[in-house]
């Protein structure tokens, strides 16, 4: 019988942070630009130059390891890893090697019916989340490389998740919620193509229900949720060929080739000891002390887990509705205003998700550029629900009114005639014209075709130009058929 | 502690250094000495002691985020032997 294998799959998530300034020295932490015009004699290289430890990056990190659940370690060290390459002028990368600063810690995620048996939630462990800086970048030009040291010293946090991904879904599932915890903390910019989050995925099979692991491959620099899953997918058929015709599977490093759609074997992977890390004399251990510790857990926001879960429980949302609230903390706090503001939390969600996202593709824009106040969409959705204004009426005429800055919502209800009429003699009359201009409709209405009420009752809302309450229309018309029938 | 020929050889490919032939082996008594000295720690009983990261006592200092002016370009690229377009220049790394 075919051996059914099992993929064994860990990330490595490199989080740039969107400090000010850099690491160890007062560069400007920012992107693009000329080259090399963000540099200094400490992130240059420069002998006798000295590191000074940036605070906000201490900071960023710190709410990311606590919003990971990790346990921070009081002091944690930083250490020189060694290696040769142009894009590194001092010849060694800071970074802490012995002691991280946060060990342990978790992500949950949907589990993989298709790996699990389930999708039940499950928590992919991580082994550390460390410090370092970033490199700066090199562009291979013929018998050249070109080198640009902006980013060299940027502040970077390796996050190491554990082996507890199953399949190529569950890894793009921890990769996005990472991505959406280190955005929505507002500690990176998450911007993947300019590698503001770059992922490394190890991967090994094992024969279903096999205990010890198979040999591990490398593939590098997979940024994009797409790329992650497709070489994952390419290399499990690759390895679980290899192995199913007898073959062993090599430790190695493999990039991914989008073009050709497959992974390709690096450089080999080089064994750590010959990074000859060692302590950094330069820098004193990292002490974060309970009082530092307690002010950032309480400056923690409400993390998108435990938002997601209110959403669901109090509002009655779905996972997607309350996922997609959860695009980004903007629209998730502007939200929440909205649903508190106007008392109607679940009808809040339906306008953020249907009409104002609508508004925000169409003009492709954020929620400050649209420049729609929570407040009034707040008032808005709670005249709607109170049957003051129609749904209609509101989508149509006084939304955009609020968007073009005409006026307050109850001001631009009264000035543009928005009102909902439900007064009865009206509502009556204006059912009692619909039914005489479609004599045929009402007969058979009244003959028992049901399905034709709803065409009626659209036309009635359609001649009232969307201000008739379609409640008090279905009242006007039980009557008039009422009256039919005893007539 | 042994060193051999071969350890030598590795450690200068590592660090980049072009050793004559006649350097090889004095390195590599030195080289011994020094990690048979440092092996002499071995014979501590350390049990219950604290690996200790740093000499220093103390806490590292942190400066505040806070962005100061760099070097202007032609600064940073004052001093390098090769450049092009505002780049360092070296011979292809890749």
């Amino acid at each position: 019988m075919e051996t059914r294998w099992e993929a064994v799959i860990g990330l490595e998530v490199h989080v740039q942070l969107r400090t000010r300034s850099k690491l160890f020295c007062a560069c400007a932490n920012a992107c693009g630009g000329e080259p090399n015009t963000r540099t200094c004699p400490v992130c240059l290289g420069y002998p006798g130059t000295l590191p000074t430890l940036n605070d906000g990056a201490v900071k960023a990190a710190l709410a990311l390891g606590l919003a990971l659940g990790a346990r921070i370690n009081s002091v944690s060290g930083f250490d020189r890893k060694q290696y040769f390459y142009p894009d590194l002028p001092k010849g060694y990368q800071i970074t802490q090697a012995r002691v991280p600063f946060a060990e342990g810690g978790w992500l949950e995620i949907p589990g993989d019916p298709s790996a699990r048996g389930s999708d039940a939630p499950i928590r992919a462990g991580l082994v550390r989340a460390h410090l370092e800086e970033d490199a700066g970048k090199s562009f291979h030009e013929g018998p050249w490389t070109l080198v640009d040291l902006n980013r060299a010293g940027v502040p970077l946090v390796e996050v190491v998740g554990a082996p507890d991904l199953r399949s190529p879904l569950e890894a793009s599932e921890w990769f996005k919620t990472l991505h959406q915890l280190v955005t929505y903390l507002g500690i990176c910019d998450g911007n993947l193509e300019e590698g503001s989050l770059r992922c490394d995925a190890n991967l090994s099979l094992r024969p279903a229900g096999a205990e010890t692991f198979g040999t591990r491959v490398e593939i590098k620099n997979l940024n994009s949720f797409r790329f992650l899953r497709q070489a994952l997918d390419f290399e499990i058929q690759r390895q679980s060929a290899l192995l199913s015709a007898g073959g062993t599977v090599v430790q190695e490093t493999r990039g991914w080739d989008e073009k050709a759609g497959e992974t390709r074997p690096q450089r080999t992977k080089e064994a750590a000891m010959d990074y000859r890390f060692f302590p950094e004399p330069d820098l004193p251990p990292l002490v974060i002390d309970a009082e530092e510790l307690e002010a950032a857990r309480a400056a923690l926001p409400e993390l998108p887990a435990a938002r997601a879960a209110r959403y669901r429980a109090a509002a009655g949302l779905g996972a997607d509705e309350a996922a997609t609230l959860l695009q980004s903390r903007a629209f998730a706090d502007f939200y929440d205003a909205v649903a508190e503001g106007s008392g109607h939390p679940k009808a809040a969600a339906h306008w953020m998700l249907g009409e104002v996202s609508r508004l925000l593709n169409q003009r492709g824009t954020d929620l400050d550029g649209l420049g729609l106040k929570a407040g009034d969409l707040a008032l808005l959705v709670r005249r709607v629900a109170e049957g003051t204004v129609a749904h209609g009426s509101a989508k149509e005429a006084l939304l955009p009114a609020l968007l073009a800055g005409e006026g307050g919502v109850d001001d631009l209800i009264a000035a543009k005639g928005l009102a909902q009429v439900s007064d009865p003699g009206a509502v009556g009359r204006a059912v009692a014209e619909v039914l005489a201009a479609h004599p045929q409709q009402t007969a058979a209405l009244k003959a028992g075709q049901t399905k034709l009420r709803g065409f009626l009752v659209g036309q009635v809302l359609k001649a009232g130009q969307g201000r008739l309450s379609p409640a008090a229309v279905n009242e006007a018309l039980d009557a008039l058929l009422a009256e039919g029938r005893d007539g | 502690m042994d060193v051999t020929r071969d350890d030598v050889l590795r450690c200068a490919r590592l660090t980049g250094l072009n050793l004559q032939e006649a350097e090889i082996e004095p390195l590599r008594r030195d080289m011994e000495r020094l990690l048979t000295h440092a092996q002499s720690l071995q014979e501590l009983d350390l049990e219950g002691v604290p690996p200790l990261l740093h000499p220093h006592v103390q806490a590292c200092p942190r400066r505040p985020d806070v962005v100061e002016p760099s070097l202007t370009q032609a600064q940073a690229l004052a001093d390098a032997p090769d450049q092009d377009r505002g780049c360092f220049r070296v011979p292809r790394a890749l």
